[in-house]
């Protein structure tokens, strides 16, 4: 095995392009190196991006966006108050994953890029209209987040292609998110259910509404419907009934060790409405 | 005894003083099973059956052997043969023979110069299998069309024309059960089932075996219990049983499942193939829950008659239980444990053995008793709730009490059940408002308590300071309790004595540390050995003083004249005793062996308040309450220790734990991910109140308390659910999308 240390992520993605074997990126570890011991995976190469300049940094640009770099781990991003204050769906998704211990190391784009349909950070940041910069061997480009997974395992990025940063929007005024999971124990379990909310207030409307769920479909993806059942309401009762519906109507679940087909999809339900609440009293202020 | 009695004149036994291996243990000092090497040391590594049910048609080894490194390659073809009963079965079970019995199923070992290495020629090994017809559930492997597991497993318990998987049969009982039945204003009958757990200890499996052609070998090993190690190997291997040196290590957690063997064989079989070069092993986690433990499985249908007032007329019960691909589910004390708190003018017990393509099982903390208590336990809730009666007055109404016939046959001596329904009814926890979704349940729980073979011996050190050597693995505090004891019986400072667990060359013949068995009898015997040591220095006083040695007392860790007329000297404390003892007859010890009398039952009483969210089925425990008997608690800390451990096993078998298999029969959550025991966060801080109803068998008054906690977890749980959600869970685990699906039932009507 070759382990590597590129400087820029443009050598990593050269490194990556011309690798032949069985190639992962290092960045928290806690999903590759658990696998290597587990003898599931054995790579080839090994290219380790934590010595890229500017990858441990979180950074707030002029319009109020957020670019979080590749290799800040869940504890950096929980201790971010700013960050929190505008985004704590996201960070509340990331910072589930694991335990003390994990959260020290585990990273935004390692959940993503692991490709589990499970990962707790991905729904918040498809809520939230993430996007991703995505440098290649050609080059640089980004893409929205709900377009990495490509169901479980396996991402859409080319050979080569590797994250370079993970971009926030700006939050703007009266907006709220929030992430819930389903796990039969309190830690250290993997997402049975999982759903992100995103919403904006007009008023006591909600204007906007970015709904996503997690652990329900062979990739965590955006539910149209679900934003579409709360869109122009006061998250009512009859709203939340809607959005329940909705919810169950775009899971697609699998039964199998960790829940069943039925309770999969019952919970997924639950969650969104729990979350839509957290989200609608978050923008309120409450 | 009377408990005041002896409370009076106790000054060290029943106080809080620190463990002697915290040091060790906190500072990553102690030494555990993985942690001995040797010069010149090889790697194992097993290759294990990935079916259910397998023929092995071939092993070819020639790949892994031409790997350099590797040194030996042993498969069943190594092993003696002939062997019958438990020792086949043992074998078995250490390496298939003919074939594969469970997915994970030692079929062949290797050994080379790493573990990398080791894992690559396991990996390297070619095994042709023949896949079988499988089954794993206990209701499907006691059908009369099951796939057979083994033909001939029946022994003579067993009616003929059983189902071919039942191995053992049994049935007992007394009184005319018809007549209680008719007797009862509601007679009830349910069937309740609960799943395999695996025994969850944080260490895993891990031995290091040194074995040479002239059959004397050596193993440090991690083990509850070295004896057993050294006689079960030698069986195995065909082995003089002196001629194999068994060392235990620090032991980082057992609950029964390290009272027997699982790889220990197999690094002794590839050290002798090496040429005698010592081999490790050390197990994986998923190797663990595959291939050790686990407990048994139970179907269990039981039946009570009760009156309007609460009083039970008669019980039967028939419990179905499966251990594995090996006769041993602990049918017999699940049916002995499960009607013990009650005194029962009629009961009937039936129970059967059998056998399924799961592991061998092991023993789990009080083996049985927990299954019979969730069937029992719940029913009795259950008629309960019909007749509007309070669940904690029925089971205080029906209390056995000294004198007593058990349900399993005997008379109880001195037992506190009474003492324990009462202290848990005056607990402030049961005066605790709920909320909405909020439930209270309550169980009772009782597991024997053992004795066994148990050989110590105690020195006398130059400086007055005593050392015990004992023969039970601690894992539960019996080094500081048997301190205590000693330290308390010599008349010396707690810190003046230390208990060291011995290897098998220094002692006789001791049982593991199972049975809740060591504080009782490495302790009693300790204090026997101390009493003699006693003795000799009070000779020595005597003979210096040149007075009769009857004539001398011993008093605060010193000789002194028993009376004015004895003559008038200074006491003659320890230390000048042991100074000296080289020129006045040479080294003081004592030494006792024996089966003590009197391991004392103990009884329990759990009180468990839940929240149950109605939306997803998910359980949170809120409140929970230990109460139980312990006839004295030595080392009080260590008492609610086992109590709370006792209970937070028990919540998670309730509530998340179980063994899922595939279609094929593969086990398919052999990791802690999957396995979900409880995590830290799950548990509210667990109360204890600890019950001394002294037990007259036990110079202290000492009752095991280390199994009784886990038996009323299952029940307390289903009961405090129904509280809780109105739904009755009668199968385990109570895992959220089984009791939301009972929710929606419910709701659906
Ligand atoms: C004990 C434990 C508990 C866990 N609990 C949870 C949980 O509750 N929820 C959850 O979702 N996950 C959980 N995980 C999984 C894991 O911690 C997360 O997925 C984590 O976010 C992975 O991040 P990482 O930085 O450690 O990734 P790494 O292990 O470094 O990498 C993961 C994958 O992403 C790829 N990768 C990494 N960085 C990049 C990049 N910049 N560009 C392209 N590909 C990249 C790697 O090639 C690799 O395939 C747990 C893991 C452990 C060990």
């Amino acid at each position: 095995m070759n382990y590597h240390t590129p400087s820029t992520f443009e050598d990593a993605a050269r490194l990556a392009g011309a690798a032949g074997g069985v190639t992962r990126f290092l960045a928290g570890g806690t999903d590759v190196l658990v696998q290597m011991r587990a003898g599931m995976v054995l790579p080839d190469d090994l290219i380790d991006l934590k010595k890229i300049p500017g990858v441990h940094d979180i950074v707030q640009g002029a319009d109020g966006g957020w670019r979080i770099g590749i290799a800040v781990p869940g504890a950096a991003l929980g201790a971010h108050a700013a960050l929190v204050a505008d985004w704590p769906g996201v960070v509340e998704g990331m910072e589930l994953v694991g335990s003390t211990q994990v959260q020290g190391r585990a990273t935004l784009a390692g959940n993503l890029c692991n490709g589990s349909p499970a990962a707790d950070s991905v729904p918040g940041l498809v809520a939230a209209g993430a996007t991703v910069e995505i440098t290649g061997p050609d080059g640089t480009r980004s893409a929205p987040v709900e377009e990495i997974p490509a169901g479980p395992g396996k991402t859409t990025l080319a050979p080569g292609e590797l994250i370079s940063a993970i971009l926030l929007p700006p939050r703007g005024k009266a907006g709220g998110d929030a992430y819930l999971r389903f796990i039969p124990r309190t830690e250290m379990d993997i997402a049975v259910a999982g759903c992100a909310v995103n919403l904006r207030l007009e008023g006591d409307t909600i204007a906007e509404a970015r709904v996503a769920l997690g652990a329900v479909a062979p990739r965590i993806a955006l539910a149209p419907d679900c934003a579409a059942a709360i869109i122009g309401t006061t998250l009512d009762e009859a709203a939340l009934a809607a959005l329940d519906a909705a919810a169950r109507a775009a899971c697609s679940p699998i039964d199998d060790k960790r829940g069943t087909v039925a309770f999969r999809t019952e919970v997924a339900g639950v969650l969104a409405r729990r979350a839509a609440a957290i989200a609608y009293s978050r923008a309120k202020g409450e | 005894m009377a408990k005041d009695e002896l409370g009076e004149t106790l000054h060290l036994v029943g106080t809080r003083p620190l463990r002697p291996d915290g040091l060790d243990k906190v500072t990553g000092r102690a030494r555990y099973g993985a942690d001995v090497s040797m010069p010149g040391m090889l790697w194992g590594a097993v290759v294990r059956s990935p079916h259910a049910h397998a023929r092995i048609v071939k092993i070819d080894a020639s790949k892994a052997e031409a790997l350099p490194g590797v040194k030996a390659v042993v498969t069943r073809a190594d092993f003696p043969e002939g062997l019958t009963g438990e020792n086949w079965n043992l074998q078995e079970n250490t390496m298939a023979g003919e074939r594969a019995l469970y997915d994970g199923h030692a079929v062949a070992a290797v050994a080379a110069t790493s573990a990398l290495r080791a894992q690559e020629a396991a990996r390297l090994i070619e095994v042709e299998y023949e896949v079988l017809p499988h089954v794993i559930d206990v209701d499907d492997a006691i059908r009369p069309d099951a796939p057979v597991i083994r033909e001939g497993a029946a022994d003579a318990t067993v009616p003929e024309g059983s189902p071919p998987n039942v191995a053992r049969y049994i049935e007992f009982g007394h009184g005319d059960t018809e007549a209680g039945f008719a007797a009862a204003d509601l007679v009830r009958e349910r069937s309740y089932k609960t799943e395999a757990t695996h025994q969850g200890y944080i260490e895993p499996h891990a031995c290091l075996g040194q074995l040479g052609a002239d059959g004397k070998g050596e193993m440090w090993v991690c083990t509850q219990g070295q004896w057993y190690i050294r006689q079960m190997c030698s069986s195995v291997l065909g082995l003089e049983a002196a001629q194999l040196r068994v060392t235990p290590s620090e032991i980082g957690g057992g609950f029964g499942g390290k009272t027997t063997i699982f790889m220990e064989p197999l690094s002794l079989a590839l050290s002798r193939k090496a040429g005698g070069r010592p081999v490790k092993i050390v197990m994986t986690r998923s190797e663990v829950l595959r291939a050790t433990g686990p407990t048994a499985s139970a179907s269990m249908d039981v039946k009570i008659g009760m009156t309007k007032d609460g009083m039970i007329t008669a019980a039967h019960a028939e419990f179905r239980m499966q251990g594995g691909a090996f006769p041993g589910a602990p049918v017999d004390m699940a049916l002995y444990c499960a009607f013990a708190p009650y005194k029962l003018p009629a009961a009937q017990h039936i129970g059967y053995d059998v056998l399924a393509n799961r592991p061998k099982c092991a023993a789990y903390r009080a083996p049985g008793s927990p299954m019979g208590a969730f069937a029992v336990e719940s029913l009795i809730d259950e008629m309960c709730r019909e007749l509007g009666l309070d669940a904690l007055e029925v089971r205080l109404k029906n209390a056995v009490k000294e004198g007593d016939r058990a349900s399993y046959g005997p008379t109880f001596g001195s037992i506190g059940l009474v003492e324990t329904l009462e202290a848990a009814k005056s607990h402030p926890n049961l005066a605790a408002p709920l909320g909405p979704n909020q439930g209270r349940g309550i169980a009772s729980g009782f597991w024997f308590n053992h004795s066994g073979e148990t050989s110590v011996s105690l020195a006398i050190s130059e400086d007055g300071t005593v050392q015990v050597s004992v023969g039970t693995p601690d894992i539960g505090g019996s080094r500081a309790s048997i301190a205590l004891m000693t330290a308390e019986t010599v008349g010396i400072p707690y810190e003046d004595v230390r208990v060291n667990v011995v290897e098998t060359g220094a002692l006789g013949v001791n049982e593991p540390t199972h049975g809740s068995r060591a504080t009782f009898a490495s302790g009693k015997a300790a204090v026997v050995a101390a009493r003699q040591a006693i003795a000799e220095m009070c000779r020595r006083a005597a003979a210096e003083w040149g007075i009769d040695p009857e004539a001398v007392e011993w008093a605060n860790g010193a000789a002194q004249p028993a009376g004015p007329n004895a003559g008038k000297f200074p006491p003659m404390g320890i230390e000048e005793i042991a100074a000296k003892m080289g020129s006045t007859g040479g080294p003081i010890s004592g030494h006792h062996e024996s089966v003590p009398e009197g391991a004392g039952a103990s009884f329990g009483c759990h009180v468990v308040d839940v929240e149950v969210d109605p939306e997803t089925g998910r359980t949170t425990v809120l409140r929970y309450l230990v109460v139980q008997d312990a006839g004295r608690a030595i080392h009080p800390s260590y008492v609610e220790g086992q109590f709370q451990g006792g209970a937070a096993q028990g919540i998670g078998w309730a509530l998340n734990e179980a063994y899922i298999y595939g279609e094929d029969g593969r086990l398919q959550n052999a990791v802690f991910l999957d396995y979900r025991v409880p995590v830290a966060s799950d548990l509210p801080m667990i109360d204890t109140q600890i019950v001394e109803v002294p037990n007259p068998g036990h110079p202290f008054g000492v009752r095991g308390v280390g199994e009784t906690g886990i038996t009323p977890p299952l029940p307390a749980i289903a009961n405090a659910i129904e509280a809780a959600a109105g739904v009755r869970m009668r199968s385990l685990p109570m895992s959220p999308p089984k009791v939301l699906a009972a929710i929606r039932a419910a709701r659906e009507g």
